[in-house]
C-alpha cells in the first residue's frame, strides 16, 4: 500500500466514533463601531504600523512623497505614485534586495485587527513586500470590514494564489521580550486611506 | 549595557528616531503607549549575565530526569527568574485579550467543536484537501513517519539541485530532526526566525513551541552570535544582536535554492495553507525561492475559511497576548514560474487518534499558552524535558511517541488545572496528565518511589473523609515536622521550592463549622 492508503486507512480505522456536528459561525457583528476607519487606525498602530493621516487639501499622496523624498530606489505598483523601479522589469525577487520604499495598494482591511490584505495580484513580485526596507500601503477607506469573519468571506481567498495579512512591520521580541521592528522584513509599514481612482479599480 | 543601539541600515525615517526616543531606550513608543505587540514583554525585564543551565541529559532509551535538569535551571537564578517573569507576562497579556473580546469563551467552544469534527472525519477533509491543493498546482505527498518525512524532501530538493533550504519555524520539523537528517546529506538548513536561529547556531533545540529562545539571556544570546556570526561578544544590545542577525541571514535568504515553511491550518475546501509568524520570514522563505515546501501534520487540517477566523482570532491571543501576528499568510498555489510541494504527515497521529483519553490532543493549535501559565514549565525551562514538546501539551504528546523515554514527563505537574483554563481548543490538558500516570503505571514504566506515591494519593483522593482526615494531618505535620522529613530525596516537589504555609483551617471544616447547619 502507498503511504497515503496506509495514513488513510489508519485514520479510519482509528478515528473516533463520535457523533461531533459541524458548528456555524456567527459574523460576531452586533455593536459595531460607526467609524471603521477610527477602530483600524487604533489597531494598526497598537500593532506598531503608521498610519498617514490624509492632507485636508491639496496632494492626496503627499504623505507618501514626504516620507520618500529621501529614497534611493523606490518600487510602487499603484499608478498614484510613481517609483523608479518597474516591478515589471525585475526577474528574480532577489533583484528587490536594495528596494528603499515599496508601495502597494492594499486589497482591503480589517478593522479589529489593524490588518491589511495583499495578495499576489498586487504585489506583482510577493517578496517586494518583504524584501524592502519600508512598506507604505494605499488603503480605500471604504474597503475596511469590521472583522475576520467578515474577512474570509472575501472571493480573494478563493481567487488567489497568495494573500497575506500584513499587521504592522516585521516584529520580534525573541531576544529578553524586546521589541524589534524590522526582525527579517519590512522596518516599517505605512497605510495612506486613499480612494481607488479609476485606473487603480481596474488593475485589481 | 555596553554600548549604543546601532541605527537600523537602509534609509533614516523620521519615525525611526521618534519612536525610538524614550525614557527606556530599548522600549518603542506611539502616542505615549509603550508598544508591546508579538512577543515583546509589557513591562522592563532586566538580567545579569550568568552561565547558561542546559536541558536534560539525553541516554539514549532511558527515562528523561526531569527534575534534575529543572534542579540546575532553578539553580541559576537570573535565567530562572527571567524566564519565570517573561512567560508570565505573555500569559498576563493573554488575559488582557481575553476580556475585551466579549464572545472569547464562544469561540474557544467553537475551536474546540470544529477540531472534534474535523478529527473524527480526518480521512474525508485529507482527501478534499488533497484534491483542491492538486487542482491548485500544488504536488501533494503523504509521509507515514519522520523518516519518511525526511527522505521526500530530500528527494524534491535533489530533483531540483537545491543544496541550501531556508525556512520558517516548524515544530513538525523538529519533530522529524530534519535539520540532522539534511546535515548528514549535504544539505544546508538556514533557519530564519530569530529565536530558531540563536537554536539552531547553538546547536540547541527549541526550548518552547512560540518562542524558542526564551531561556536564554540577552548575554548567551551575544555569547552565540559572537561564535558565529562575529558579533562583538561584549555587546549585549539587543538591538545590536538582532540588527547582526538580519545583516548576517538576508544574504542566505537571497542566496538559497529553496524555501520551506510549516503550517498552522490547512484548509481542506480551498487547499490552503495559513502560516503565522511575526517576522515575516516565512513569506521570505516561501517567496524568494522558486520553490516551497510546506510540512503539515495531518491533524491541521480544518474544513473551510470561516472556521478559519476562529482560529485565527484565537491563536495569537492565547501565545503572546497579540491581537494577530504581524502576519498571517495564505498560501494556495504556486507564483508564476514557482513550484509548490505540500507534505502531509502523519508520524503517530493516526495512533493518537485511537487513544480513547487521548486523542483530544490533536486539537491543540500550538499556541503555548498552557506552557506560559505552568508554574512547573515557568521554573524549570522546556529543555529540562528533553523532548521535542514541552510543558503540559508536550508531556500528554511526548509518551505517545516513546512511553519509556518519557515516562517521567507526566509526574512534572501540579495538576492545577491552568494548562486546562487558558486552552483556546479546551484540551482536558490536567486530566490527560493524570490519566497518563495511570497509563504508565499500567505499562510498567513508573519508578518504585513514585508508584507507591501514587497507589497511596490514589486510596486517598477517592475517598473524602481519607482526604480530609489526611489534609487536617499534613497540615498538621507543615507546621511541625523537622524540614527534612518535608524535603527529603523521595519527594522530588520538596527539593527546590518552600512548602506553601498551610491554611489554619480547610475550606470543608471552615464550611462545616459555619454554614455546615444552614439549608
Amino acid at each position: 500500500m502507498s503511504s497515503r492508503d496506509d495514513i488513510l486507512a489508519a485514520i479510519r480505522n482509528n478515528r473516533p466514533k463520535l457523533d461531533r456536528p459541524l458548528p456555524d459561525v456567527p459574523a460576531f457583528d452586533a455593536g459595531a463601531p460607526s467609524s471603521l476607519v477610527a477602530m483600524f487606525k487604533a489597531s494598526l498602530t497598537r500593532m506598531g504600523g503608521l498610519f498617514l493621516d490624509p492632507p485636508e487639501s491639496g496632494d492626496p499622496v503627499q504623505p507618501v512623497l514626504e516620507k520618500i523624498a529621501s529614497a534611493k530606489i523606490v518600487c510602487s505598483t499603484v499608478p498614484e505614485v510613481s517609483g523608479n523601479r518597474v516591478i515589471g522589469s525585475v526577474r528574480s525577487p532577489a533583484a528587490l534586495a536594495d528596494v528603499d520604499f515599496a508601495i502597494v495598494r492594499a486589497t482591503f482591511a480589517v478593522a479589529e485587527t489593524g490588518s491589511v490584505l495583499l495578495d499576489d495580484v498586487h504585489l506583482g513580485l510577493n517578496a517586494v513586500a518583504y524584501l524592502a526596507q519600508h512598506l507604505i500601503v494605499l488603503l480605500d477607506p471604504a474597503d475596511i470590514l469590521l472583522n475576520l469573519h467578515h474577512a474570509y468571506r472575501r472571493p480573494e481567498f478563493r481567487e488567489r494564489h497568495y494573500a497575506v495579512f500584513h499587521t504592522g512591520p516585521s516584529a520580534t521580541a525573541d531576544i529578553e521580550g524586546v521589541l524589534i521592528h524590522g526582525a527579517q522584513g519590512v522596518r516599517s509599514l505605512s497605510v495612506l486611506p486613499l480612494p481607488r481612482t479609476v485606473t487603480s479599480a481596474r488593475q485589481s | 549595557m555596553s554600548s549604543e543601539p546601532i541605527p537600523p541600515k537602509g534609509i533614516s525615517t523620521p519615525e525611526t528616531a521618534q519612536v525610538r526616543a524614550s525614557e527606556d531606550g530599548e522600549v518603542i513608543y506611539r502616542h505615549g503607549q509603550r508598544l508591546d505587540h508579538a512577543e515583546a514583554a509589557s513591562k522592563p525585564l532586566r538580567s545579569a549575565p550568568e552561565k547558561q543551565p542546559r536541558g536534560a541529559r539525553i541516554r539514549g532509551n532511558r527515562p528523561i530526569d526531569q527534575a534534575e535538569a529543572a534542579a540546575r535551571f532553578i539553580a541559576a537564578p537570573e535565567h530562572e527568574e527571567m524566564h519565570d517573569a517573561r512567560l508570565w507576562d505573555l500569559r498576563h497579556k493573554r488575559d488582557r485579550e481575553m476580556q475585551v473580546i466579549p464572545e472569547w469563551e464562544t469561540l474557544r467552544a467553537l475551536a474546540s467543536a470544529i477540531k472534534e469534527h474535523t478529527l473524527t472525519h480526518l480521512d474525508e477533509y485529507l482527501e478534499q484537501f488533497e484534491a483542491h491543493a492538486q487542482g491548485n498546482g500544488v504536488h501533494v505527498h503523504w509521509a507515514r513517519d519522520a523518516a519518511e518525512h525526511n527522505r521526500i524532501v530530500h528527494g524534491i530538493l535533489r530533483d531540483h539541485g537545491a543544496r541550501s533550504l531556508i525556512k520558517s519555524k516548524s515544530m513538525l520539523t523538529e519533530e522529524c530532526g530534519m535539520r540532522h537528517y539534511m546535515a548528514s546529506v549535504g544539505i544546508e538548513v538556514i533557519e530564519t526566525d530569530l529565536g530558531e536561529r540563536i537554536q539552531q547556531l547553538d546547536n540547541e533545540d527549541p526550548s518552547h513551541v512560540v518562542v524558542p529562545a526564551v531561556h536564554k539571556l540577552r548575554t548567551d544570546v551575544a555569547e552565540v552570535f559572537a561564535k558565529t556570526i562575529g558579533t562583538d561578544p561584549d555587546n549585549s544590545d539587543v538591538h545590536y544582536l538582532a540588527e547582526s542577525q538580519r545583516e548576517a541571514t538576508r544574504p542566505l535568504i537571497l542566496d538559497a535554492d529553496a524555501g520551506m515553511t510549516g503550517c498552522n491550518f490547512a484548509v481542506a475546501d480551498t487547499g490552503t495553507v495559513t502560516v503565522c509568524t511575526n517576522e515575516g520570514n516565512a513569506d521570505l522563505s516561501a517567496n524568494v525561492p522558486k520553490l516551497h515546501i510546506a510540512s503539515i501534520g495531518i491533524e491541521k487540517i480544518i474544513p473551510r475559511l470561516e472556521h478559519l477566523a476562529v482560529f485565527v482570532r484565537l491563536l495569537s491571543r492565547s501565545a503572546l497576548g497579540s491581537p494577530i501576528t504581524q502576519y498571517t499568510s495564505h498560501f494556495r498555489g504556486p507564483r508564476e514560474g514557482g513550484e509548490m510541494h505540500f507534505v502531509l504527515v502523519d508520524n503517530g497521529r493516526s495512533a493518537r487518534l485511537g487513544m480513547e483519553e487521548f486523542w483530544t490532543s490533536l486539537k491543540c493549535i500550538r499556541c503555548g499558552a498552557c506552557m506560559n501559565t505552568c508554574p512547573v514549565y515557568r521554573r524549570s525551562g522546556g529543555l529540562s524535558y528533553g523532548a521535542t514538546y514541552s510543558g503540559p501539551i508536550g508531556i500528554i504528546i511526548d509518551p505517545t511517541f516513546n512511553a519509556r523515554k518519557y515516562s517521567n514527563l507526566p509526574f512534572a505537574s501540579t495538576l492545577n488545572g491552568s494548562c486546562t483554563n487558558v486552552c483556546p481548543v479546551k484540551i482536558n490538558i490536567h486530566e490527560q496528565i493524570y490519566a497518563w500516570r495511570r497509563e504508565l503505571v499500567k505499562q510498567h514504566e513508573v519508578p518504585f518511589v513514585k508508584k507507591v506515591a501514587m497507589k497511596a494519593a490514589g486510596e486517598v483522593l477517592s475517598r473524602p473523609a481519607v482526604y480530609r482526615a489526611a489534609v487536617a494531618t499534613a497540615n498538621a505535620a507543615i507546621d511541625h515536622l523537622p524540614r527534612f522529613v518535608i524535603y527529603n530525596g523521595l519527594n522530588a516537589w520538596g527539593k527546590h521550592r518552600e512548602v506553601p504555609n498551610p491554611p489554619d483551617q480547610s475550606f470543608h471544616s471552615w464550611y462545616q463549622q459555619n454554614r455546615g447547619e444552614k439549608p
